[in-house]
C-alpha cells in the first residue's frame, strides 16, 4: 500500500485546517455559550479577504506570512464588530435564538461576500514556493501540506499557553465555568466576550487564509465548513480545545482515506463515526458534562390554551384560507399550497422542540424521507397519491423510532447536534446513491390522481391535511401524554421519580414529529411532482427553526405563525430583490434582538398587557 | 456611613422580595444581617453588589449611588461579595481562583496577596494547584472568602459563611473573620445562626419577609429576649 502516507498526510493537512476552524467555535462556545453558525462565514471572509490581500502582494513566503496574519486581524476586526452589534444584544436570549441570529449573520454575510466579491469562485495564484514537493518515503508531498500540519500543533500550543499561562485566559476559563460570579469579582464580561469572539473570529480567518494554496475562495465554504466544524467541535466535546485537536485529526485522516477507500459514503462515514462517539459519550471525547452556565435562566415556556378571542381569529383565518382558491390567482395559490405544507413542518418541529424539549437542526430529514417514501414507492410498484401520503408518515415513524432510540440518550446542544449529523446522513444517502434515488437529479414524475389535479382540489387537501395534523398534535399536547412530555422536558429527575418513563416518551414525540413532517413532505412533493436532496439541506432544517422560532415555543399558534410569516417573508423577498438572503438575515437579527420570545410570545404578552392596563 | 441602603425594594418577576429594605455600615464595623430562611438576606446582598436589579431605592456606598450599576463597576469600587453557595471556579486551581479575583491595591490599605491569605486560611496554601472542583466544602467556602479578598475590597459582603459546615470549620471560620475585623475591614454578614453572629458582629439587623424588623447593637439583641424569640426562634 504505497497510498497510506501520501493520504495519512493529506489527512492531516486537512485536520490543522479544520481544527484551526474548530478551535474558534469551541472557544466562543466556551465563554459565551453561543452556538455560532457564522463563525463558517468568518473563515469565508477570511479566504475572501485573503485574496484581497494576497494577489497585491508579491508571491514570497515572507509576504504570504504578512498577508495572512494581516487577514486574521481583518477578521478578528470583523468579529468584533460582529460581537458589539449582533451578539452581545443577545446573550440573555434563549440558546437558540441566539443560533437563530448567528444564521441571520450567515444569510448577510453571504450576500456582502457575493456583492463584494462576486460569484466566481477566487483561486490564489500559487507563488514557486508553493508548488514545492518534498519527497517522502518514495513519493512526493507537497510542501505547504507540511507547513500545513505544523500549523495545528503549533496553534493548539499557542492557544493552551494563552489560556493556561496568562491572567486573560484564567479569567475566559472562569468564565466559561461561571459568568456571573466573574463580574461580581471585578471583571467586565463585555470586553471579555469581545476579545473571545476577535480570537475566535481571527482563528477563522487564519483558516480560510491557509486554505487559500489548495483551494479558492468561494460562496460554499460557510455552510460545508460550519458542518465539518460542528461535527469536530462535539466529537472533541464542546469546549475542549484538546478535544478538538483529536477530532480533527479524526475526521481528517477518516476523510482523506474514506475518499479513497469508500468514495461514495465519505458523508456518511464521517456523520456515523459522530453518531457512534456520541452514543458511547454522550459529551464528546473529552468533553464533560455541560454544566449548566450560571445566570438568570429563562423559564421553559409553559404552553398554555389560546385565549377565546385567539381561537375566533383562528377560526376566522381558517375560513378565510378555505375560500382563498376563489379569491386569489394560480401563483398565489401555490403559495398557499406551500405555507399549508409549512404549517405542518414547522408544527411538528414545535412538537418535538417546545413541549419535547429537544431542539432538531436535522428536521428536513423526515420531510426528505416522507418525500422519498412516497416517490420510490410509485417508482417501484406504482403506488397511488394516497398510498404514498399514507406511506410517508409511517416510513418517517419508522425510521423516527430507530434514530429516536440514539438521539434521547443526549441533550441540549449533543442532542441538535446529533439530529444534524442524522439529517446530513439521510441527505448524503439520498445525494449519493443515484441507482435508487437518482441522486442529484431527483425523482420526477410523481403524478396526482385525477381527482386531485386541479391545483384547487390540490391545496384544499393540502390545508385538510395540514391543519388536521396541527389539531391532532395540539391535541396530544394537552393529553395526559403531553402533560407528561412536558414534566420529562422540565426535570428528567423529576419526572422518573414519579414513574414516568423519560426515554420512552421522548422517542414517541419524536417519531410523532418525524411521522408529520413526513406528510408534509410528502404532500409537498405530490404538490411540485418532484423530488430532490435540497428539501434535506440544512438550509431546510434551519427554515423549521426559523418558523418556530419566530413565531415563539410558548405557544401552539406560534410555529402557525412563524410558518406564514417566514412563507410570505421569502416569497416576498426572493421576488423583489436579488439581495433577499441579505434583507432576510438582517429581519431575523433584528426580530431576535427586538422580539426574544417570538412574535407570537410578543403579540401575547402585549394582548396580555392591554387587557390588564 | 461606608454604605447606606434605602427603601430598596427587588422584585423577581411578580414576587416582591424586598420591601423599603434598609441598612447602613460605618467603617470598620461588623454587621450581621439575621433572618430566617427566604427573609431577603441574599437578596439583599444580591442587590447590592447588582446581580440582582433593585425595582426602587437608593444604594449609596462611600457616597456614591451604585443602584443600577453593572456588577464589576460595582466590585471595582471596592465592594466584595461572597456568595453563600461558595462558587468556587471548579476547574481552575486555588491560585488561579485567587487571580480571578485580584484587583489593584487600594489607597490606605495594605494589598492582598496569596501569601498573606494563606496565613489567614493555613489549608488553602497547602493546596496551591488543586482545582477547586476537588476541595471539601469547609476548605471551597475559605478559598471563595480569599479570593474575593484579593479585589481588596473595602467592605464584604458575606453571605452564610457558616452555612452547611461542620462545627470545627465554622471555628475557624469565625477566627478567621476575627482577624479580618483587626484589620479593619468592614463586613456585612447574613446568618442564621445567631451564635456564629454573635461571636463576630458588632451589631445586628433582623430582617423579615424583606422589611427590616429590629435593629441595633449586638448587646441590645442579646438582651431582647423577647425579639430573638420572636424573629429567630426556630
Amino acid at each position: 500500500m504505497d497510498s497510506i502516507l501520501p493520504q495519512l498526510l493529506t489527512g492531516l493537512a486537512g485536520a490543522s485546517s479544520l481544527f484551526l476552524v474548530a478551535s474558534g467555535l469551541t472557544i466562543i462556545f466556551g465563554v459565551t455559550r453561543i452556538v455560532n453558525f457564522s463563525h463558517g462565514s468568518l473563515m469565508m471572509l477570511g479566504a475572501y479577504i485573503g485574496w484581497s490581500i494576497l494577489t497585491r502582494l508579491p508571491r514570497e513566503p515572507e509576504w504570504f506570512v504578512l498577508g495572512v496574519l494581516a487577514t486574521v486581524l481583518a477578521t478578528a476586526l470583523i468579529g468584533v464588530v460582529l460581537e458589539v452589534v449582533v451578539l452581545r444584544r443577545v446573550y440573555r436570549a434563549p440558546e437558540l435564538f441566539q443560533l437563530l441570529a448567528t444564521f441571520g449573520v450567515v444569510l448577510v454575510l453571504q450576500d456582502v461576500t457575493l456583492w463584494l466579491w462576486g460569484p466566481v469562485e477566487l483561486p490564489l495564484p500559487r507563488g514557486r514556493w508553493l508548488r514545492q514537493f518534498v519527497e517522502i518515503g518514495g513519493s512526493r508531498f507537497p510542501m505547504y501540506d507540511l507547513i500545513l500540519i505544523l500549523v495545528g500543533p503549533v496553534v493548539l500550543g499557542l492557544l493552551w499557553l494563552l489560556m493556561n499561562r496568562t491572567r486573560w485566559g484564567t479569567l475566559v476559563r472562569a468564565a466559561t465555568l461561571d459568568r456571573e460570579m466573574v463580574a461580581a469579582l471585578g471583571v467586565n464580561q463585555r470586553t471579555l466576550f469581545t476579545a473571545v469572539f476577535a480570537l475566535g473570529a481571527g482563528l477563522a480567518g487564519l483558516g480560510g487564509a491557509l486554505s487559500l494554496p489548495n483551494s479558492s475562495a468561494n460562496l460554499n465554504i460557510d455552510l460545508a465548513i460550519i458542518t465539518d466544524a460542528f461535527v469536530v467541535v462535539v466529537v472533541g466535546g464542546l469546549g475542549s480545545l484538546t478535544g478538538a485537536f483529536v477530532a480533527s485529526l479524526l475526521i481528517g485522516i477518516l476523510q482523506a482515506f474514506g475518499i479513497v477507500l469508500v468514495p461514495k459514503i465519505t458523508l456518511v462515514l464521517v456523520f456515523l463515526v459522530m453518531a457512534v462517539v456520541l452514543v458511547f459519550r454522550p459529551n464528546g471525547l473529552l468533553g464533560r458534562p455541560q454544566a449548566e452556565a450560571r445566570e438568570a435562566t429563562v423559564a421553559a415556556p409553559v404552553i398554555r390554551a389560546a385565549p377565546p378571542e385567539l381561537r375566533a381569529l383562528g377560526v376566522a383565518a381558517l375560513l378565510l384560507a378555505i375560500a382563498a382558491p376563489f379569491i386569489v390567482g394560480e401563483y398565489y395559490l401555490t403559495v398557499l399550497t406551500d405555507a399549508c405544507v409549512a404549517i405542518l413542518f414547522a408544527v411538528s418541529l414545535h412538537f418535538m422542540m417546545g413541549p419535547g424539549g429537544m431542539a432538531s437542526f436535522g428536521h428536513a430529514a423526515w420531510f426528505g424521507i416522507g418525500a422519498y417514501a412516497a416517490g420510490l414507492l410509485m417508482q417501484w410498484i406504482g403506488a397511488p397519491m394516497p398510498v404514498g401520503l399514507l406511506a410517508a408518515p409511517v416510513a418517517a415513524g419508522i425510521v423516527a423510532a430507530l434514530f429516536g432510540w440514539f438521539v434521547v440518550r443526549l441533550s441540549g446542544v449533543y442532542l441538535s447536534m446529533l439530529t444534524l449529523a442524522f439529517a446530513q446522513i439521510v441527505w448524503a444517502i439520498c445525494f449519493q446513491w443515484v441507482d435508487v434515488t437518482g441522486g442529484d437529479n431527483g425523482l420526477l414524475g410523481l403524478v396526482r390522481p385525477a381527482w386531485a389535479h386541479d391545483a384547487r382540489v390540490f391545496y384544499w387537501l393540502a390545508l385538510a391535511l395540514s391543519v388536521g395534523g396541527a389539531l391532532l398534535l395540539r391535541r396530544m399536547l394537552y393529553a395526559p401524554y403531553g402533560y407528561a412530555l412536558r414534566a420529562a422536558r422540565d426535570s428528567a429527575a423529576r419526572a422518573r421519580a414519579i414513574g414516568l418513563d423519560v426515554q420512552s416518551l421522548r422517542i414517541v414525540a419524536i417519531v410523532i414529529a418525524g411521522a408529520a413532517c413526513g406528510l408534509s413532505g410528502a404532500i409537498f412533493s405530490y404538490g411540485k411532482g418532484s423530488i430532490f436532496p435540497t428539501y434535506i439541506t440544512i438550509s431546510h432544517s434551519v427554515e423549521a427553526l426559523l418558523m418556530v422560532l419566530l413565531g415563539g415555543l410558548q405557544t401552539v399558534a406560534g410555529p402557525i405563525i412563524g410558518a406564514l410569516v417566514y412563507t410570505g417573508l421569502a416569497d416576498i423577498l426572493v421576488r423583489s430583490t436579488d439581495l433577499w438572503r441579505l434583507v432576510l438575515g438582517a429581519v431575523i437579527v433584528l426580530l431576535v434582538v427586538a422580539f426574544p420570545e417570538g412574535i407570537a410570545g410578543a403579540a401575547r404578552r402585549l394582548w396580555l398587557r392591554g387587557r390588564e392596563a | 456611613m461606608l454604605l447606606s441602603v434605602q427603601g430598596l425594594n427587588t422584585h423577581y418577576g411578580r414576587a416582591h422580595i424586598l420591601q423599603d429594605m434598609a441598612l447602613t455600615i460605618a467603617a470598620g464595623e461588623v454587621r450581621v444581617l439575621l433572618g430566617r430562611n427566604g427573609a431577603g438576606k441574599s437578596t439583599t446582598m444580591k442587590s447590592v453588589i447588582g446581580l440582582v436589579r433593585p425595582s426602587a431605592g437608593r444604594i449609596a456606598f462611600d457616597g456614591v449611588e451604585i443602584a443600577g450599576e453593572e456588577p464589576h463597576r460595582i466590585a471595582r469600587r471596592g465592594l466584595g461579595y461572597v456568595p453563600e453557595d461558595r462558587r468556587v471556579f471548579a476547574d481552575l486551581t486555588v491560585m488561579e481562583n485567587l487571580e480571578v479575583g485580584r484587583q489593584g491595591a487600594r489607597g490606605g490599605m495594605r494589598a492582598w496577596t496569596p501569601e498573606r491569605l494563606f496565613e489567614l486560611f493555613p489549608n488553602l496554601g497547602r493546596m496551591r494547584d488543586r482545582p477547586g472542583g476537588r476541595m471539601s466544602g469547609g476548605e471551597q467556602q475559605m478559598l471563595t472568602i480569599a479570593r474575593t479578598l484579593m479585589g481588596n475590597p473595602r467592605l464584604v459582603l458575606l453571605d452564610e459563611p457558616s452555612e452547611g459546615l461542620a462545627p470545627v470549620i465554622v471555628e475557624q471560620m469565625a477566627n478567621a473573620i476575627l482577624a479580618l475585623k483587626g484589620e479593619g475591614l468592614t463586613i456585612l454578614l447574613a446568618e442564621q445562626n445567631l451564635h456564629f453572629a454573635g461571636g463576630v458582629a458588632d451589631s445586628a439587623t433582623v430582617v423579615e419577609k424583606g422589611r427590616v424588623v429590629w435593629s441595633g447593637t449586638m448587646e441590645a439583641l442579646r438582651a431582647d429576649e423577647a425579639a430573638r424569640t420572636k424573629y429567630l426562634a426556630v
